[in-house]
């Protein structure tokens, strides 16, 4: 696969403040990429640098092996889809799509054809003379795509598109925008703080968290190989023990000793363990590998939810079985279901149910909140 | 769109507005209406249209280039003052327009500082505004004291139209600059960028994104500047050392001729012809806008 945009050594701050620390990331060709990370992580500076409207302290943006670091925007061969779409309110459909072709010059009819067809891909032809602004939010993120794809862009930038959209239509967008992606064959830059979103349409993630690229990989990487105990908390719902490496494929957490499927760690290492929490299976009592009583069961449609604490350590485990409050219930873990991460500085700070907030633990949060 | 279903409003909310009702029509509607009714009326109060024939008729002579001749004089000094009133609300556009561009990108702090410098001229009268321009022009006045200074040939202004046009721009200036800034302080910067992004290099982006969008700021400056310098007086009396007679100095005239019903009619023509202009522009900008 061809690299098309690399960044290199990216730093940036705003007054003192380091936004982009040591960022180095290749983009390559075809790839529908997802910057992922909560607000302030970096993500939108970081697209805002690929699109020229930000220009680094340090490191080089590289388009197709040429240094841009100084092109402004208007020369990139790079869109962007604006968060709040940012159309033009004084021209109508029609024109804002055509914007940036009448600004090639390019011939009248011509235009009309790609227009068209444009409009034909992002399914609003017969909305031409349509002002944008009696536009709902989806048509109007529709035309936002048309006019940045109808210049046929090497890349296109979608600065949290779908966030404004109500979750209906999200889903219907984020389906469509995969469509047109595999259509165009463009390279698809995504900036969202919804890791689901991320998830279910890129090929590969970009976890980001204060300025630091957490972690690359496919979804199915991220979500089952996280890289840190920011990433196994940001990306689906974990519980996260400390352990320690007894040896190769033995770890020891919540007072018992299991079977893994990780190595490679010197012996007696601290470690973060993931355990997901529809990877728990629910037994009786004196089967379980851990003991423990539920403190809260909320039912979600496809499984409960319920919190379970072991030890004064809140576990939470999806199940379709249904127990009850103040259950004592054992719980069994597979040794694949058990992903053990190096200590990083986000140790501690995730993974922990106890402060998960639903009517029914109020109780027990109050109660937890008193003890400290 | 058009709204079909005008709410009318509650008891309470019609209540509320009555203040306001009572002050508009007594202040703006009633002295309007007596404008009206003094210029269609003779001094004995019966119903004339005499008053507006004089304006459209009434002739004086000139010596122009040592030639006799005779002229509509009201029509001429209207002329006078909407060509003076025109080539000043152009030179305030051309002007303020980039002032106000620049204010509105610059940060919040320098916005507010740079707004409250334009304004501060605003907090003196005009009549002081117009002597202190009359001791700058003067041909011994402060600039020609400059020019000298520097070697330079003393310059004669006073008295002259672009002595005039001086004084108007100076002081209506602000009023340009203000609507138009509050439109380009509201504008979505992320529109520029988008414009950036599509194509667009500053030229593009000012011709095609910014200068659409501050349409309506500009035309309330030219409405702003336009309408008092075509009507203004005295600021030619002084800077033009009354060769330039304009419109507002005729109904000056007038009025402290004890011509009321004169003074009204010219002020009642004005007017007419000021709705007419502005409707018409109006028009003109409103389908350039809305698609």
């Amino acid at each position: 696969m061809r690299k098309i945009i690399e960044l290199k050594n990216i730093t940036k701050a705003y007054d003192g403040q380091v936004v982009l620390d040591n960022i180095n990331l290749d983009i390559y060709d075809n790839e529908f990429l997802t910057l992922l990370g909560p607000s302030g992580c970096g993500k939108t500076t970081t697209l805002r640098l690929i699109g020229g409207f930000e220009s680094a302290d340090a490191g080089d943006v590289i388009f197709l092996g040429e240094n841009i670091n100084d092109v402004p925007p208007y020369k990139r061969n790079v869109n962007t889809v604006f968060q709040r779409y940012a159309l033009f309110p004084h021209l109508n459909v029609f024109e804002n799509v055509a914007f940036p072709l009448r600004e090639k010059k390019v011939p009248r009819d011509e235009i009309e054809q790609k227009v068209q067809d444009m409009l034909a891909l992002v399914a609003l032809t017969g909305f031409e003379n349509r002002s944008v602004t009696s536009l709902s939010g989806g048509q109007q993120q529709r035309v936002a795509i048309a006019r940045a794809l109808i210049s046929r862009p090497k890349v296109l930038l979608l600065d949290e598109p779908l966030a404004a959209l109500d979750l209906k239509l999200r889903k219907d967008m984020q389906a469509e925008l995969k469509k047109i992606q595999k259509a165009t064959g463009i390279t698809f830059v995504f900036v969202t703080h919804d890791q689901e979103e991320a998830l279910s349409m890129s090929d590969t993630v970009v976890v980001m968290s204060e300025g630091r690229i957490q972690q690359i990989g496919t979804p199915v990487d991220i979500y089952n190989e996280p890289e840190n105990a920011f990433v196994a908390d940001f990306i689906g719902e974990s519980n996260i023990l400390d352990g320690v490496m007894l040896s190769d494929y033995r770890v020891a957490f919540s007072g018992h000793v299991f079977d893994c499927v990780d190595s490679g760690f010197s012996k007696r290492e601290a470690v973060d363990v993931v355990v997901r929490p529809e990877d728990v299976d629910i037994v009786a009592e004196d089967k379980g590998m851990l003991k423990g009583v539920v403190t809260s069961v909320t039912f979600l449609g496809v499984h409960y939810e319920i919190i379970v604490d072991i030890n004064g350590f809140k576990w939470m485990i999806q199940t379709t079985d249904f127990v009850d409050v103040d259950e004592h219930i054992g719980l069994y873990i597979e040794p694949d279901a058990i992903h053990i991460m190096k200590k990083s500085e986000y140790s501690g700070l995730y993974g922990d149910y106890s402060s998960f907030s639903n009517e029914l633990d109020e109780l027990s949060d109050a109660e937890s909140e008193s003890e400290e | 769109m058009r709204n079909k279903h005008t709410s009318r409003g509650s008891l309470v909310q019609r209540l509320t507005l009555a203040p306001y009702s009572v002050w508009a029509s007594f202040f703006i509607i009633v002295p309007l209406i007596f404008v009206a009714y003094y210029a269609f009326t003779d001094s004995e109060f019966n119903f004339t249209f005499e008053n507006i024939t004089r304006f459209f008729t009434a002739t004086s002579s000139v010596t122009e280039n040592g030639v006799d001749k005779e002229v509509h004089t009201y029509l001429v000094i209207f002329g006078r003052s909407l060509k003076l009133a025109v080539i000043s609300t152009i030179i305030c556009l051309i002007m303020g327009y980039p002032i106000a561009y620049i204010i509105s990108r610059a940060s919040a702090r320098a916005q507010k500082i740079m707004i409250t410098l334009i304004m501060i001229p605003m907090w003196m009268n005009f009549l002081i505004r117009t002597y202190a321009w009359m001791t700058i022009l003067q041909d011994t006045g402060i600039l020609n004291g400059i020019l000298e200074s520097l070697g330079l040939r003393p310059v004669h202004i006073i008295g002259t139209e672009a002595a005039v046009v001086i004084g108007m721009v100076y002081d209506y200036f602000p009023y340009m600059i203000l609507p138009i800034y509050s439109v380009m302080a509201k504008m979505d910067i992320r529109l520029i960028e988008a414009a950036r992004d599509l194509g667009c290099n500053s030229v593009g982006v000012l011709r095609r994104v910014i200068w659409p969008l501050s349409l309506p700021g500009v035309i309330s400056g030219i409405n702003m500047v336009l309408i008092p310098s075509i009507s203004t007086f005295y600021i030619s009396q002084k800077l033009g050392n009354g060769m330039f007679y304009l419109i507002g100095d005729a109904i000056e005239g007038q009025y402290i001729a004890n011509n009321l019903h004169f003074a009204a009619a010219i002020a009642f023509i004005l007017m007419v012809i000021l709705l007419v202009c502005m409707a018409l522009l109006q028009r003109a900008t409103s389908r350039k806008t809305a698609v």
